[in-house]
């Protein structure tokens, strides 16, 4: 029973709820539901599986390529082997995002989560923290899992190494073009609160908005999709900028400004609304 | 101690409420009373931080929630709507709880024993009964060992059995010194647990007193008497004031009267008495008549009869001849 003596004021020590607390127990939050679990073994299976596969497919069928095709895929190489696996592994951390952050609203956690830390902004700081830091090294362990099994694959019809020019910015560049974009759907996920709508906004704005934006006629539709998210953010992942509107970095700042600019929105409404 | 100062919510063109003023006091059980929708979880929110009032304070000795280092630790809530990610087990969900707090480990095991939910510590919540849940949640709100509580509606879905031990919990913890504050829409459960009440209607305030107060007040209290010489009596009765209602089976209600002085009237009358009894009078009535105005959701009989009554002037032959 409640027998302890009631503590006589609220504990001094640490004052507010201090960071590292909050960081333990959004990874707690975190680590405790099998939708973490499902997304990431579904991003590892995505990502090492489609790379094998896409690579196998293009040494089968090398010699029915053109050689337009032969030839940009020895100048590009990397695109060739990481983008099948991430472009449907992507797609795991995009949910797994938008959960972390909706879940709390569809079960009703964030009551529980507010009344243990009211320092609303703190809290989101730790979750995102707490999210980004694992996407992180899984995306980059990942990326160059992949690139050394799709190199081996195609070894035989074209060359690639980590020393070649920009290659090792566009390996990493896969790992932190993930983290980032787990940050985007956890600040969309947060703004909407609900898991479905989050979830199609989500993979609207990766998947949608590129070819749609390419449907605009001429320079326009090329000037627009440079600068929307993901594809601003998939420029660190080319050797050689497909349209030269933006540099690697350039494009992957630009999807950096997108994400701080949406979890500023989402963290401003997170103190303005009731919880 | 918790003060709610002029405390005002409004969505929209609706106010939740009213330019509310109440303190609830440590070492007591205060209860939060009101018909369902009067405003009483919106106001437990608003306590808690985690709604914005419109205007208006609700302090916890003397600071917003938001400034209390390590608020679980101080204060314990439990909320009506369920605060828990159903695919956590409930041990999980009391350790990030635990962990925003510097709370022990050892104490999670401790609560968990408290509220008899230690078998089911491992297992997801998703499986939860109501009663189970609200056990958690209970948990949850002892987890810091706050010196004050905040519990919403904490018996519903409980049984019997959870039902009493839900009250003496609330009773040892009022006893220790702390602050309880509980709220219910069922007035009898408040009689049997609260030592204060605050009853509010529409969001307004209705009632800040103690609960013998309020009983004493609200609760019509009657005397049910049987005699022989029931005529007699009912004569006496009335000529010391009292208010005298002859039963089917020939028993008298007796208001306005102590069932002691009628037994005293009866013994200088020589009138024989086969029964004395006090009526407690119906607790649940008063509260209905208190709140009468403030009820926010009638059920279509209670409106069905408001709209008859007023529409009565104009068709009282009617009604009476179908009533008949």
């Amino acid at each position: 029973m409640v027998t302890d003596t009631i503590p006589r004021a609220a504990s001094t020590e640490g004052g507010h709820a201090n960071f590292g607390r909050l960081l333990t127990a959004e990874w707690t939050k975190l680590r405790t539901v099998r939708s973490t679990v499902w997304s990431f073994a579904i991003l590892i299976v995505a990502v090492i599986g489609f790379t094998a596969l896409f690579t196998f497919l293009t040494v089968q069928q090398w010699s029915q390529m053109n050689a337009g095709d032969q030839a940009q895929a020895r100048l590009d190489p990397v695109p060739q082997i990481l983008g099948s696996g991430l472009f449907l592994g992507q797609l795991a951390i995009c949910v797994l995002g938008v959960l972390v952050a909706s879940s709390e609203y569809t079960t009703g956690m964030i009551r529980s989560t507010l009344l243990a830390s009211p320092h609303r902004l703190r809290m989101l700081a730790a979750k995102c923290v707490v999210f980004a830091v694992p996407v992180l090294i899984v995306g980059e362990v990942l990326s160059f899992a992949s690139y050394g099994i799709g190199k081996s694959i195609l070894s035989s019809k074209l060359h690639t190494s980590l020393s070649d020019p920009h290659v090792t910015r566009a390996v990493i560049g896969e790992g932190l073009y993930l983290a980032v974009l787990g940050l985007f759907a956890l600040a969309i996920g947060q703004l909407i609160r609900h898991t479905a709508g989050a979830i199609t906004t989500v993979i609207a704005l990766v998947l949608v908005l590129v070819p749609l934006a390419g449907l605009l006629p001429g320079s326009i539709g090329k000037h627009v999709s440079a600068y929307l998210p993901t594809n601003a953010g998939q420029q660190i992942m080319q050797i050689y900028p497909k349209d030269q509107i933006v540099s690697a970095w350039q494009g992957f700042g630009i999807f950096g400004l997108w994400t701080a600019v949406l979890l500023a929105v989402a963290a401003w409404l997170l103190v303005k609304r009731d919880a | 101690m918790i003060e709610v100062n002029d405390l005002v919510k409004r969505y929209g063109e609706t106010i939740a409420v009213d330019h509310l003023s109440f303190t609830v006091e440590p070492g007591r059980i205060t209860g939060f009373l009101g018909p369902n929708g009067a405003g009483k979880s919106t106001t437990m929110r608003l306590i808690l931080g985690l709604d914005r009032p419109s205007s208006g304070t609700a302090l916890i000795d003397g600071k917003p929630y938001r400034a209390l280092p390590d608020p679980l630790r101080y204060v314990g809530a439990l909320l009506e709507a369920r605060a828990v990610h159903p695919g956590r087990t409930a041990f999980n969900h009391l350790l990030y709880l635990a962990q925003t707090q510097g709370v022990p480990k050892a104490r999670i095991s401790e609560v968990l024993d408290l509220v008899g939910l230690s078998e089911v510590a491992k297992k997801r919540t998703k499986g939860f009964s109501l009663g189970m849940g609200q056990r958690l949640g209970i948990a949850a709100a002892l987890l810091g060992n706050p010196r004050l509580l905040i519990l919403d509606e904490p018996v519903n879905g409980l049984d019997p059995e959870g039902i009493v031990w839900i009250r003496n919990l609330m009773k040892q913890l009022a006893a220790e010194g702390r602050t309880v504050f509980v709220s219910s829409h069922l007035m009898n459960e408040m009689a049997v647990t609260a030592d204060h009440v605050v009853v509010i209607g529409r969001g307004r305030l209705i009632a800040d007193t103690a609960m013998d107060e309020f009983i004493a007040r609200y609760a019509e209290n009657m005397v049910l008497v049987r005699s022989p010489q029931a005529d007699k009596l009912s004569e006496a009765l009335r000529g010391l004031g009292a208010v005298v209602a002859s039963q089917e089976d020939g028993a008298l209600l007796v208001n306005k009267t102590e069932a002691a002085a009628i037994g005293e009237l009866a013994a200088a009358n020589g009138i024989v008495l086969h029964e004395l009894s006090p009526q407690r009078g119906s607790l649940e009535e008063a509260f209905m008549e208190l709140t009468k105005a403030d009820v926010q959701f009638h059920s279509p009989d209670a409106i069905a009869q408001a709209t008859n009554a007023q529409a009565a002037p104009a068709s009282a032959s009617a009604t009476q001849g179908g009533g008949a």
